[in-house]
């Protein structure tokens, strides 16, 4: 099985087992292990990506069912050794302690934000929801992407702060 | 927690995907995967096909009509939050839709997905059995439709045979001013429900209710429709003693499981209790705006 | 109180700042290293066969087919070992008494829990590892699973056979003279209460990587965390190696709260299927398995009485206590059950003690620390006993509480003590009744006593204000190391770990400070056991201040060398040459960087010793809604004031109070280990284990403040991080029977999960209620 896909703007090939999934496919078939793993059925959240602009579990996700994707990785959401802007308020609001969970939280942010700038603290919360943080009880979550929101209003989403 | 050695199809054509259920002994389809895929990660199974419905496009879209509102099995969970139009066309559904898992589960969860899985305590199985909705089947046969109440037999069991497809589903038209409300309580946000209601009914001029729906999750082994309780309730008027003896009734006509998380008594008095709440819902609930959450972009 | 962070200033003094971590920077980037992260060339992915029964006799194992399928290079068994199968020694307040009932590495004879290791398989992939185990078959002999503390008590079905009882070991816990106490005391109150198993949890799972260099006799591990010193000791000792021939290396660590890396049964297989094998070999946890096989935590009943004065003043407290360790003795088993009856009078002055407390074996999952051990379940257990004795006085809860907390000039304070094994601690400092009023103040405590007990929107409302201390900085000692660069930059290594707690950042503000440099002239490495001869690692709170403490005697004897190389560049005394912000300056005036003298060598290694805690300290304050309904406990306001002594970083320190309270509220609300009376685990995914969700508690406010420094360490920082998670279960199942005080509901179990709060509204209902 071999095929193709587009991750964080590079073709990438994979050509494993079926089986794999596009989490294991990126770490340990690509060598991205930004991406986390976490429970491996679907609870945690850690290991979100954004696949065709969407955030999805990438331990539900055959690699696959990837196939001809657009994927993103927590890799891709900054360039070079600068923090983009939902990086640094994550920095700022210490929004993360071990940092496992943040990638997921990362992407999950990315996506939400990319769709919706204005999302309000409830709707933050409850999109949220889907990521388990053992750490940081969450409120410096909410903190952090409510401040970054006005990056995505202007744009500057992708810049560095 | 890896998955078992299987191989891996994505067929062109519905008929294709029946070809390749007919080929494989315990093939199985994937869609979205989200329910899916966790078994395989547990070993709780080990089909040695999937079958990836992902590239069949006439599995996606939904379209009202005055004959109801047809879904595809495709059809995720993020679409219907998007689209406002099916929000007002089916209220109940986008009520309930909102209960559903998470964000990133939402973003692939297919309404297929969830009605072939048959978990007792899903809610769009509940909605389409208090819908009376119609399952649409493709099989080696050609096509057949199921009623949704016919549709689950047990937990994690439909009548879908091996070789057949779940293709989408038809929910009836919604008349204009019906009264309508779904209640679930869950652990946590996006849990699966101890037990969810959903009531929705007509009311005349003079207050009186008519046609009646009420339908349970988490209170059985399928999805329930409470037609002792629609009984109970048809033709009359609502008032707080009403409630309370339909919810009375509610309670003893479901028959929930003993499980990890709550016992079979307090799935009972949960049912009463959301019973009551979404019939307050729905009664309270404004003519106007009545086209539940806000839609999400 | 919100914190945010700034930038990383170089202006002295570092400690007091809200500095944004370092560690942020590559985490934040998908550039951590974590153990999963991690591969070496060749490597060979590890699975484990795990007991499927709770209890039963190994009669024999197949493993021919398992070897046998393509890409399987071994399926290790106890047999494989070639002689007596090691056991995992306790590693903290061992005794002799305990050998009979620690774990073996691998089970042999007899499996004593769902989870136990008994094979591991060494194949190409993971998957193909897993692929092997559905081929392994066990033949067990099923003997009576001992799940519960009856079960345990009865004596009818042992887990080990020879020792005669389930009764692992004890501690007597005592303070002054409990029964003369008693025999005067105008009030008594006796109460069966009980905490349920639930335990950390950490988001990264476990994991090892080893690589045996055959030429050298040497073993690396990766994956080390919390305790790597003790880890290698240990695993030197079971491979038969000197202590020098193995390193433990850490990296970034997904989070501890005290379960992750202390020694596990992987932590000796792994390493000895490198060995046997000559190939790098790698485990990964998965979630199930680390539900059913990390350290399990609390579970611990008690049945303790109160006596106390008309006026309210506690006389004494007595009782026994059993905790349910579970199959075996590992290496922190006694600190939660010494704890829960030690720490039984927290902040509070009582002057008599008499408690038993049993170590009582199950065929449950081995327990060890979580945060808060012992703590937690001995502050559920003296709030419950507090709120119904000053009910049953009818005296206020908090005038009641206030008329308890040791006052600040009888401090230092004795605690109660421990036997067989003593721990002698006494409570260093604090103001606990100015740190109470304040937090009664922030919480709007007034006005919230007006909805006390009232049906608002169809839900109860209820308020309750419980005192706690944390305790911290355990001993023995901590060792750093500092090294002075040809650039000038300080390396600092730590025996400290991190563990996700902001080690890096905080350990690196002390040091800032101590050499008076620049913050960014300092690195730090913790952790590994190449970094310092001898380190001690993170638990009982102790990073900070041992680790600072350490770090603060070693700048003084590197700034001691700065001098003496600088004062012969000088042509002057070394009592001459000033050290400040990186440089160093001679009486008239000329100077050099450290650069300019790293030449010489500059280097030191330096311990510190310490046998005496702090205890940070403070009050917590909940507002909570019961919908009698369906059962569900809301917390509708949350505050909570500490005093953690020294502040290093108030950012971090927030971030763990918060982080903390929320871990609590997960642990009183939602989280349990579930165990069937068959012996079965029935919480092994996270459909089932619930931790708190971003929707679950987004009303916490928490303060911490630095008011009382501790007069026990240089830097007077107190160990800070488990308070917030200690008061939770107490304070909140206080204010849930201020909230349906009107049907005299009173918890005396946990978790609040709906079901139980709706059951025991049910009979409280069915009750007819007394006076």
């Amino acid at each position: 099985m071999a095929l193709q896909f587009t991750l964080n703007g590079k073709t990438v090939e994979f050509g494993g087992e079926a089986r794999t999934t596009l989490a294991d496919c990126l770490r340990h078939h690509l060598g991205q292990t930004g991406t986390h793993v976490g429970c491996e059925h679907g609870v945690c959240g850690a290991c979100t990506v954004i696949v065709d602009g969407e955030a999805v579990r990438s331990c539900l996700m055959l690699a696959v069912q990837a196939e001809g994707s657009q994927v993103t990785t927590v890799e891709g959401l900054s360039e070079g050794e600068d923090l983009s802007p939902l990086q640094a308020a994550f920095r700022k609001h210490h929004a993360l302690q071990c940092g496992f969970c943040t990638p997921g939280i990362l992407t999950t942010a990315h996506a939400l934000l990319t769709h919706e700038p204005d999302a309000d603290e409830e709707r933050i919360r409850h999109v949220l929801s889907g990521n388990i943080c053992r750490c940081t009880g969450y409120l410096p979550i909410i903190e952090a992407i409510l401040d970054a929101r006005a990056a995505y209003a202007d744009g500057r989403r992708g810049k560095p702060a | 927690m890896k998955l078992s050695r299987l191989e891996y199809a994505r067929p062109a054509s519905v008929a294709e995907a029946i070809e390749l259920l007919q080929g494989t002994e315990g093939a199985k389809i994937i869609a979205g995967g989200q329910s899916l895929i966790p078994v395989l990660a547990f070993r709780l199974a080990a089909p040695p096909l999937l079958v990836d419905i992902g590239k069949l496009d006439d599995l996606r879209g939904t379209e009202t009509t005055p004959a109801g509102t047809r879904l595809g099995a495709r059809v995720r969970w993020c679409e219907i939050e998007r689209d406002a139009a099916l929000r007002r066309a089916q209220p109940l559904l986008a009520a309930m839709t909102d209960h559903v898992a998470h964000y990133q589960v939402r973003n692939r969860g297919t309404v297929g997905g969830s009605l072939a899985h048959a978990d007792p305590a899903a809610e769009m199985p509940g909605v389409a059995v208090a819908c009376e909705a119609i399952m649409h089947v493709a099989g080696p046969a050609g096509s057949r439709d199921v009623r949704s109440e016919d549709f689950f037999e047990g937990p994690l069991q439909t009548v879908l045979a091996e070789d057949e497809l779940l293709v989408g589903l038809t929910l009836p038209p919604w008349p204009p001013g019906r009264r309508w409300a779904f209640e679930e309580f869950a652990l946590r946000r996006g849990d699966f429900a101890l037990a969810g209601v959903a009531v929705h009914y007509g009311r005349d001029a003079e207050g009186r209710m008519h046609d009646v729906r009420v339908g349970a999750i988490g209170a059985g082994e399928t999805p329930l429709r409470l037609r002792a309780v629609e009984a109970e309730l048809e033709g009359r008027k609502i008032g707080e003693t009403l409630i309370s003896s339909a919810a009375k009734l509610a309670a003893a006509s479901v028959d929930p499981m003993n499980d990890l998380h709550a016992d079979a008594e307090y799935r009972r008095a949960l049912v009463a209790t959301l019973f009551e709440r979404a019939m307050l819902r729905a009664e309270h609930r404004q003519e106007e705006g009545e086209n539940g959450p806000a839609v999400h972009p | 109180m919100k914190v945010l962070a700034t930038a990383p200033s170089n202006e002295a003094p570092a400690i007091g700042q809200a500095i944004g971590r370092v560690e942020d920077l590559r985490l934040l980037r998908g550039k951590g290293r974590y153990i999963d992260d991690i591969s070496l060339p060749g490597q060979l992915h590890a699975a484990i066969f795990r007991s499927s029964l709770p209890h039963g006799v190994i009669r024999s194992l197949d493993t021919e087919a398992a070897r046998k399928l393509p890409g399987v290079h071994a399926v290790i068994t106890a047999a494989d070992l070639g002689r007596t199968v090691p056991t995992i020694p306790v590693r903290l307040f061992p005794l002799p008494e305990y050998q009979p009932f620690l774990q073996p590495v691998i089970a042999h004879d007899k499996v004593r829990y769902v989870g136990e290791p008994i094979a591991m398989v060494v194949a190409e992939s993971p998957a193909v590892a897993e692929d092997a185990l559905e081929l392994i078959r066990a033949d067990i002999d099923m003997l009576a699973p001992v799940v519960s503390l009856e079960d345990s008590r009865r004596d009818q079905s042992l887990l080990v056979e020879t020792s005669g009882s389930n009764k692992g070991h004890y501690f007597e816990i005592g303070k002054g003279d409990v029964d003369a106490a008693f025999a005067t005391a105008p009030y008594t109150r006796r109460e069966r209460m009980y905490v349920h198993r639930h335990t950390g949890v950490t988001m990264e799972l476990r994991g090892s990587l080893a690589e045996w260099d055959a030429e050298r006799g040497h073993m690396t591990v990766w994956g080390a965390s919390k305790v790597p010193f003790a880890n290698r000791r240990i695993l030197a000792g079971m491979l038969e190696l000197q202590e020098e021939s193995v390193d433990m290396i850490e990296g970034d660590a997904g989070g501890s709260y005290g379960v992750k890396g202390e020694f596990f049964p992987e932590d000796f297989l792994v390493p000895f299927a490198a060995r046997l094998l000559g190939r790098p070999v790698k485990w990964s946890e998965d979630r199930r398995e680390h539900l059913l096989a990390i350290s399990h935590a609390r579970d611990i009943e008690a049945d303790l009485e109160i006596a106390c004065g008309n006026d309210g003043r506690v006389l004494g407290i007595r009782g026994e206590i059993w905790a349910n360790i579970g199959a075996y003795m590992r290496t922190s088993v006694v600190i939660a059950p010494r704890n829960s009856g030690q720490f039984i009078s927290g902040p509070y002055k009582v002057e008599n003690v008499g408690i038993h407390v049993a170590m009582q074996l199950s065929n449950k999952s081995p327990c060890g620390t979580y945060r808060g051990p012992g703590r937690y379940e001995a502050d559920f257990f003296r709030e419950r006993l507090f709120h119904l004795a000053a009910k049953d006085l009818g005296i206020d809860m908090v005038e009641f509480r206030r008329r308890n907390l040791v006052p600040e000039s009888e401090m230092p304070y004795p605690m109660p003590g421990t036997a067989p094994q003593n721990n002698p601690t006494a409570l260093d400092s604090g103001a606990y009744e100015l740190v109470m009023d304040r937090c009664l103040s922030d919480a709007g405590w007034n006005e919230k006593l007006k909805l006390q007990g009232k049906l608002i929107d169809g839900r109860y409302h209820g308020v309750a204000a419980t005192c706690f201390i944390e305790g911290g900085a355990a001993g023995p000692r901590e060792s750093s190391r500092i090294v002075i660069e040809r650039d000038g930059r300080a390396s600092v290594y730590v025996g400290s770990s991190g563990v996700g707690q902001g080690a890096e950042t905080i350990l690196g503000q002390i040091a800032a400070d101590a050499l008076d440099v620049p913050y960014d002239q300092v690195q730090l490495f913790l952790g590994s056991t190449t970094y310092v001869k001898e380190g001690w690692g993170s638990y009982h709170s102790r990073s900070t201040v041992m680790g600072g403490s350490a770090i603060l005697l070693t700048a003084e004897e590197i700034k001691r060398k700065l001098r003496a190389a600088a004062a012969m560049r000088f042509n002057c005394a070394p009592e001459e040459v000033e050290v400040s912000r990186g440089r160093l300056i001679a009486s008239d005036g000329r100077s050099l960087a450290f650069a300019d003298v790293s030449d010489q060598g500059i280097t030191a290694e330096e311990t510190f010793a310490n046998h005496r805690h702090t205890y940070a300290y403070g009050t917590h304050v909940a507002h909570v809604a019961v919908d009698p309904g369906t059962g569900h406990v809301a917390v509708v306001d949350y505050v909570t004031v500490e005093d953690a002594g020294r502040i290093i970083n108030p950012l971090t320190l927030h971030g763990q109070s918060i982080g903390a309270i929320v871990q609590g509220l997960g642990g009183t609300l939602l989280e349990h280990l579930v165990y069937d009376e068959n012996g079965q685990m029935l919480s092994a995914s996270f459909a089932d284990y619930l931790m708190p969700l971003a929707t679950d508690y987004p009303n916490i406010r928490s303060t911490a403040i630095g008011l009382r420094p501790s007069p026990f360490n240089p830097l007077g920082a107190k160990g800070a991080g488990e308070g917030g998670t200690i008061p939770v279960g107490g304070v909140i199942a206080n204010a849930v029977a201020n909230a349906l005080s009107s049907l005299g509901v009173e918890p005396l179990e946990l978790p609040l999960t709906p079901p139980r709060v709706w059951r025991m509204i049910q009979a409280a209902k069915r009750k007819p209620r007394e006076g």
